[in-house]
């Protein structure tokens, strides 16, 4: 029987973020909570697999408040078997190292728990901080060759094959187990959950991880833990609008464009 | 790594399949000169790869002091075991004070893996890069929440700092041809057995030696608002009188209509063309974050409602359909009144 460890980050809708006019900070008030969409596909290619070979077992985790549970409901409906959720105040003010550092404790308890893993699938980045780096931070705390910017993935026996796509097209990479794997957007959408799947992740238990329950060193966590630091927030400035050409008459109104461009000099 | 006395910045340049130095890696040389200079540090490239003396040559053109280059058969294409092996173990023995790093997909690949490897912090897809006048740290500007929200970064007590930094937002100093630099070649190899990835195949998409958004001068980029895969025919016609390059929305990329190669925004390239051409694009601020830099910017839309209107320069609210080919037409007419 194969494993496959997903993991899952519950992030802001930031396609539904607003800026405050005023105050030039970001309005979270009423923006809904998701499960990161990178993190969907990544559930969704462990999905497939699945498909394939029924006997795979799909295990979840996630770090975050007790409300990220709301997250691995959704991701139990859809392909998801178990969950852990990491929990803890101690956590928090952690950047990409110290939170990827938290992770692999976490992925060895789960795997004392659950035995190993052929594979950990997690979203390429998460769409609130978008760094990509907590994958790549998370294989190599826990010694693991990785292929990143996955759009397919195929489980042979000891190796998975990667579609992977790079800035001229794709690369097909062949990757040894136990490994980990980050997924971008396929050309395909996650697959929406049934009536009874919703029905039988809100029965399945979510095991919670605190602090006390990992091998870890408090050093490494937290702020104190984290090498960055922000040093201040800002909005992006915005450029004041421009000229509207108003010609009712297409071929006008290109032709004032066209003069206007050639003025400027840009064409 | 905890903090070090040396001052050196590096850039890595990531060369491409025939061993040239992909334009970032020339791009980043810019500015890590401004940033190493006012603490005497050196500026150092790192070319990796198999057969990589023109990337070699052209860091030492493109303003690097000294080069160090490393290079072996399993270099010859990038793999994240023996990129990673390679680049720790130089930074073990030079100790510079930061490393900048092309955000592309093996940046980005290889960044985080360093990262962890050495213990220090990472700055993602910078966009801006100064120095704090009180410490001398790297002040890592970035954009976060799909670009509503700016932060900038440090990294104050972990040696290097470490930053990927998006192609296309600074631009490359004239050349200096022929100009020669320190190049010193370590002799360094990664046992095969330690590279646990197998690269099987590389497919190129069509037409994708022409994709050169991040230098092009012109863009007409293509959104919903094109409607197909078609709609982009009068685009590339659009491209031809006008010398540009093609682009597209993350919208038209989803919808099939065009290869991701071509794809904007702030999951696609950045560019910093004198004229960007947006045709049918709503202008969600996750595509603007990637024009930041365009110098003009013409909005075809017919959603007079649509945001990029707010942001450009000439807004023409109409179908692409129907402007597009009439644009055309009149530039052809106006380039044959020039004489151009």
């Amino acid at each position: 029987m194969k494993k496959i460890l997903v993991c899952v980050k519950q992030v802001p809708d930031t396609t539904e973020i607003r800026i405050d006019p005023v105050k030039h900070t970001l309005i979270r008030e009423g923006v809904p909570s998701i499960v990161n969409p990178f993190d969907a596909y990544a559930l969704e290619q462990a999905a497939r697999i699945k498909d394939k070979e029924p006997d795979t077992q799909i295990v979840l985790l996630s770090m975050g408040p007790p409300q990220a549970q709301a997250a691995l409901k959704k991701c139990l409906a859809v392909g998801g078997d178990k969950a852990y959720l990491v929990s803890g105040g101690v956590f928090g003010g952690s950047d990409t190292l110290a939170t990827s550092y938290i992770l692999s404790c976490a992925v060895q308890k789960v795997r004392e728990l659950e035995g190993p893993f052929a594979m950990i699938l997690c979203g390429k980045q998460a769409i609130d901080g978008d760094t990509a780096q907590v994958g790549p931070e998370l294989a190599e705390h826990l010694g693991l060759p990785q292929v990143t910017y996955a759009v397919e993935v195929t489980a042979e026996q000891n190796a998975a094959v990667v579609r992977r796509e790079t800035e001229e097209g794709f690369e097909r990479v062949r990757v040894q187990y136990p490994c980990l794997i980050t997924v971008t957007k396929p050309n395909f959408d996650p697959r929406l959950p049934s009536i009874q799947a919703k029905l039988a992740a809100n029965h399945k238990e979510i095991a919670l991880l605190g602090v006390e329950d990992l091998p870890i060193d408090l050093e490494k966590i937290g702020l104190n833990g984290s090498p960055t630091r922000v040093k201040k927030t800002f909005t992006p400035p915005v450029k004041t609008s421009g000229v509207t050409i108003t010609e009712e008459d297409p071929a006008l109104a290109v032709e004032k464009l066209v003069a206007l461009l050639q003025k400027d000099g840009v064409l | 790594m905890m903090k070090s006395a040396k001052n050196d910045f590096w850039v890595f340049v990531e060369t491409d399949a025939t061993g040239n130095a992909k334009n970032v890696g020339l791009e980043l040389l810019n500015p890590g000169r401004k940033l190493a200079q006012p603490q005497g540090g050196k500026l150092v490239a790192v070319v990796v790869g198999n057969h990589v003396q023109a990337a070699v040559n052209s860091a030492a053109e493109y303003g690097a002091d000294a080069v160090i280059t490393v290079e072996g058969e399993e270099f010859a294409h990038y793999s994240t075991d023996a990129y990673t092996a390679v680049m720790c173990q130089l930074v073990q023995k030079y100790q510079p004070a930061a490393i900048l790093i092309g955000a592309t997909n093996n940046g980005r690949d290889m960044g985080p893996r360093m990262a962890s490897r050495l213990q220090t912090g990472l700055t993602a897809d910078c966009t801006a890069l100064d120095l704090d006048p009180d410490t001398g740290d790297v002040v890592w500007t970035r954009p976060a929440f799909g670009g509503n929200l700016m932060a900038s970064i440090v990294c104050p007590k972990h040696r290097p700092q470490l930053g990927t930094v998006r192609p296309g937002v600074f631009k490359k100093q004239e050349p200096v041809l022929g100009r020669s630099v320190t190049v010193i070649r370590e002799n360094l190899h990664v046992p095969a057995e330690e590279i646990r990835t197998e690269l099987l195949e590389t497919i190129r998409e069509a037409a994708v030696e022409t994709v050169d958004l991040e230098s092009a001068e012109i863009i007409v980029a293509g959104g919903r608002g094109v409607g197909s895969a078609e709609g982009f025919g009068p685009l590339q016609e659009l491209a031809q009188v006008l010398g540009a390059t093609v682009g597209a929305s993350r919208a038209a990329v989803d919808a099939g209509w065009i290869s991701h190669v071509y794809q904007i925004g702030q999951t696609g390239k950045n560019v910093a063309p004198k004229l960007y051409i947006a045709c049918g694009i709503s202008g969600a601020i996750q595509h603007m974050s990637g024009v930041n830099n365009a110098k003009c910017i013409v909005a075809i839309n017919q959603d007079p409602e649509a945001p990029i209107f707010q942001t450009a320069d000439y807004g023409l609210v109409g179908d692409v359909r129907e402007i597009v080919p009439l644009l055309t037409q009149a530039i052809k007419k106006a380039k044959a009144s020039t004489g151009k």
